[in-house]
């Protein structure tokens, strides 16, 4: 049967229609969807699904069960891969015996990412092959075909989707029933399971002889495919930069040769020698880093062609950001020496500009503002992590001085502590975040004495991602009731000798309680506790403001800025957004603002 | 048959639930179909844009500058900010209704609905521009902005199925309890451009 799926649910189905048995995965935009729609499947189709609590602990989890035969999926995002480095490596010489697929989403642009890394060229790194879907149908037949693939290779392998595939939709078929069991070999114990460094140097030997098999695997391969045209010059297109081409084209009135590329690494190099073959000219389009081009002109010298090859090197092919239609379009009028007609300029109106913002009550935002209360007339710097929170930069909160990656709050904030010994520093993280590397730090930060103040935004869930479980909650990912991980206790189990728990909507409470954390000598920790709004099942009316008690001193919008409340003719106004959290009513000097809205 | 369809409007306004219920039912008309949409948490209030390509084949998700048969604006700026992305002739039937960013509020950019409007009345070919979030509101919610331009959309004789059936796909999509509102929103969004 048809069912329009976008490429991450299209990803989920391929897994299935593989028999996969076990899914583990950290979610992350643009990857997050792979795992959800695994998760909500698991139990009707008898498979087991697990958040992990980072990527590092995902990959493990399913490794070992691909050491006993299993059929295992591990989803992330590609700066999820980073914290995974360390088994992947070494996995890769360790090798697999059940299929093991890494589902990892890149995210040209970026998006919703904090770099562009390549996952490609994460994948030639560790020497593992790599597929890269042009859009969900592909990307489904990749996702089951990725397994056989590891399982007669004997290696992990990477499907390496963008956000384009992830994130659109496609009519894609799909068998939509449950498939017989697989079974497993089980773990069989030998010397090939412990990586001594003997081992390694004779597993270093039998993966680099993997890449050629790979290759030769490949050479053949549904993924990369040839559309016949006309002339001595063509194009080669990697994963979704394919279907930019096919467009551009066709919107040129073109006909020329095109090569898409599925299986970027290992590169099918007999495939593409053929292709060349009848070609003078050659263009690389893909997005990211040159991968493609690296290895064709390696190619190209090493078979002596003479053959032009154009693409990033000459700076055709940008390097950053997404490639689209229109982009290609040009790239391949510069490449054919074209002269486009001129873009015909549209003078638009000045249109205001629209960041994403914290929604109007979220909570976050009243953590935020109690500590810059609680820290105001200091020169306090203000650490922050990956999640909806790192919104909290933007004015009017300017709450949040440094963004590196996953649980660097705490850690940037020790080392900012040290060399400013006179400044407060003030690390705010998700409670998600909290478990996935913001643990560690936390340790090394009583360990080693520093004086921070640890910020644990807890909302109750991953909300930035969609509303995934995490360890302190009493849901796992598959629905099913389990003991929730304490963070106060757990931070006090780590030595912190400071530790409050209070809700950041109560205003004067959490004021409280921010002052004392921030007066104490040494490591505090306060768990801002209210769960995510966008959870909030049952709606307050808007707040009103009261006009004839308003004395326009602009307080709840210059200091909030919440999207619920804007500026109208008779000053400030609360609009139907609104969920009540109460938090402008608490700081309005003039008690102007009241209940008594209407639910809508 | 080919259509491409821009959906622009603010995160939060069901933008991407407009689409899926636009793709389903052509795909269920056996036309075969893509979406691109923007996706997370973190688009909330944030300036969104959504594309349904009907009939495109082997092009991509993304509509190119200039392709759009048709857009639908569920906010007032978010409808000029996708006027690049329409070909001439093109349909456009746009919410003239508001939504005042913070940026606004903080006086970092202006936001000026005349002009916006004396925009699109000059720039646009085919226009329908009525207040949407106030028929929505009439329904029962803001939040059925979304359902109100689908019927308007329905009205127009663009798409490539009938707009019962399109209305068969959004109750099928609609979770039961919000049903009859959405079927209102629609009703009132059709009456808008003077259908039925």
């Amino acid at each position: 049967m048809k069912k329009l799926l976008m490429g991450n649910e299209a990803i989920a189905y391929g897994a299935l229609e593989a028999g996969v048995q076990v899914v583990t995965g950290y979610p992350g935009t643009p990857s997050s969807e792979i795992f959800t729609t695994l998760a909500s499947l698991a139990k009707e189709r008898g498979f087991y699904a697990e958040w992990s609590v980072n990527e590092k602990v995902a990959l493990e989890v399913a490794a070992g069960a691909a050491y006993a035969g299993a059929r295992a999926m591990v989803t992330m995002k590609q700066v999820g891969l980073n914290v995974a480095a360390d088994p992947l490596m070494t996995l890769a010489y360790i090798g697999v015996k059940g299929g093991l697929v890494l589902a990892v989403a890149d995210d040209p642009g970026p998006h919703s990412s904090q770099n562009e890394q390549d996952t490609r060229k994460f994948a030639q790194f560790a020497k593992l092959p790599v597929l890269d879907p042009a859009d969900p149908r592909e990307a489904k037949e990749m996702a089951r075909e990725a397994f056989r693939l590891s399982e007669e290779l004997g290696l992990p392998v990477i499907l390496r989707p963008t956000t384009r595939t992830c994130h659109v939709c496609q009519d894609v078929e799909v068998v939509d029933k449950t498939l017989p069991s697989r079974g497993h070999t089980g773990f069989q114990k030998g010397p090939e399971w412990v990586i001594f460094p003997s081992l390694a140097a004779q597993r270093h030997i039998w993966l680099n002889q993997q890449q050629e098999k790979a290759r030769e695997m490949l050479e053949t391969s549904p993924f990369n495919t040839v559309s016949p045209g006309t002339g001595r010059q063509g194009i080669i297109a990697g994963g979704v930069a394919y279907h930019y081409v096919k467009e551009a084209l066709a919107l040129l009135g073109l006909n020329l040769p095109v090569l898409k590329i599925g299986t970027p690494y290992p590169l099918p190099v007999n495939l593409v020698l053929r292709f060349l073959d009848q070609l003078d000219r050659v263009l690389v389009v893909e997005e990211q880093e040159p991968v493609l081009e690296d290895q064709l002109i390696k190619l190209v010298w090493q078979h002596r062609r003479p053959l032009v090859v154009k693409g990033k090197y000459n700076h055709l092919v940008p390097r950053e950001g997404e490639l689209d239609t229109d982009k290609v379009k040009g790239i391949l009028a510069k490449f054919l020496r074209i002269d486009l007609p001129p873009e015909e300029a549209m003078s638009q109106p000045p249109l205001p500009v629209r960041p994403p913002v914290l929604c109007a009550g979220c909570p976050h935002r009243a953590s935020f503002y109690v500590f810059k209360q609680a820290a105001a007339g200091s020169d306090a710097i203000f650490t922050g992590d990956i999640g909806c929170y790192t919104l909290g930069n933007m004015a009017p909160l300017h709450a949040v001085d440094t963004c590196l990656c996953m649980g660097a709050s705490i850690t940037i904030g020790s080392g900012l502590q040290l060399a400013e010994k006179e400044r407060r520093v003030i690390a705010f993280l998700g409670d998600s975040t909290f478990f996935h590397t913001g643990l560690p730090g936390l340790i090394n930060a009583v360990h080693n004495g520093s004086k921070i103040t640890v910020v644990v935004l807890d909302n109750r869930t991953t909300a930035m991602t969609g509303h995934q479980s995490h360890p302190g909650l009493n849901r796992n990912a598959a629905g099913e009731p389990v003991q929730p991980l304490d963070i106060a206790k757990l931070a006090e189990a780590c030595g912190v000798p400071l530790v409050k728990v209070v809700d950041p909507l109560d205003y004067q409470a959490a004021l409280a309680a921010a002052r004392e954390a921030l007066e104490f000598n040494g490591v505090s920790l306060v768990v801002m506790r209210k769960e995510c709004v966008a959870l909030v099942k049952e709606r307050k009316a808007p707040r009103t403001i009261d006009a004839a008690k308003c004395i326009h001193c602009g307080l709840c919008i210059e200091e909030l800025g919440c999207p619920a409340i804007s500026r109208g003719e008779q000053g400030p106004v609360i609009g139907a957004t609104c969920t009540g959290c109460d938090l402008c009513r608490q700081i309005c000097p003039c008690e102007a603002i009241t209940e008594g809205g209407v639910i809508r | 048959m080919r259509l491409d369809i821009v959906i622009a409007g603010v995160g939060g306004q069901g933008n991407v639930l407009a689409s899926r219920i636009l793709a389903r039912a052509a795909m269920e008309v056996g036309l075969p179909v893509r979406t691109s949409e923007v996706i997370g948490m973190a688009q909330r209030e944030g300036a969104v844009m959504s594309q349904v390509r009907m009939g495109a084949g082997d092009y991509s998700a993304l509509i190119p500058n200039g392709q759009a048969d048709v857009l639908l604006g569920l906010e007032l700026a978010e409808t000029v900010r996708a006027v690049t992305k329409l070909k001439k002739g093109a349909v456009v039937i746009a919410n003239s209704a508001t939504i005042y960013p913070v940026s606004v509020s903080l006086g970092f950019s202006s936001y000026h609905p005349e002009q916006l409007t004396a925009f699109l009345k000059e720039r646009t070919d085919s226009l329908y521009l009525f207040d949407a979030t106030s028929l929505a509101n009439q329904a029962g919610t803001y939040k059925a902005t979304n359902m109100v331009m689908l019927g308007a959309l329905s009205v127009l004789d663009l798409l490539p199925y009938s707009a019962d059936h399109l209305r068969a796909v959004m109750e099928d999509v609609i979770p039961p309890r919000l049903r009859e509102m959405n079927l209102t929103a629609f009703a009132l969004g059709r009456q808008a451009v003077g259908g039925a």
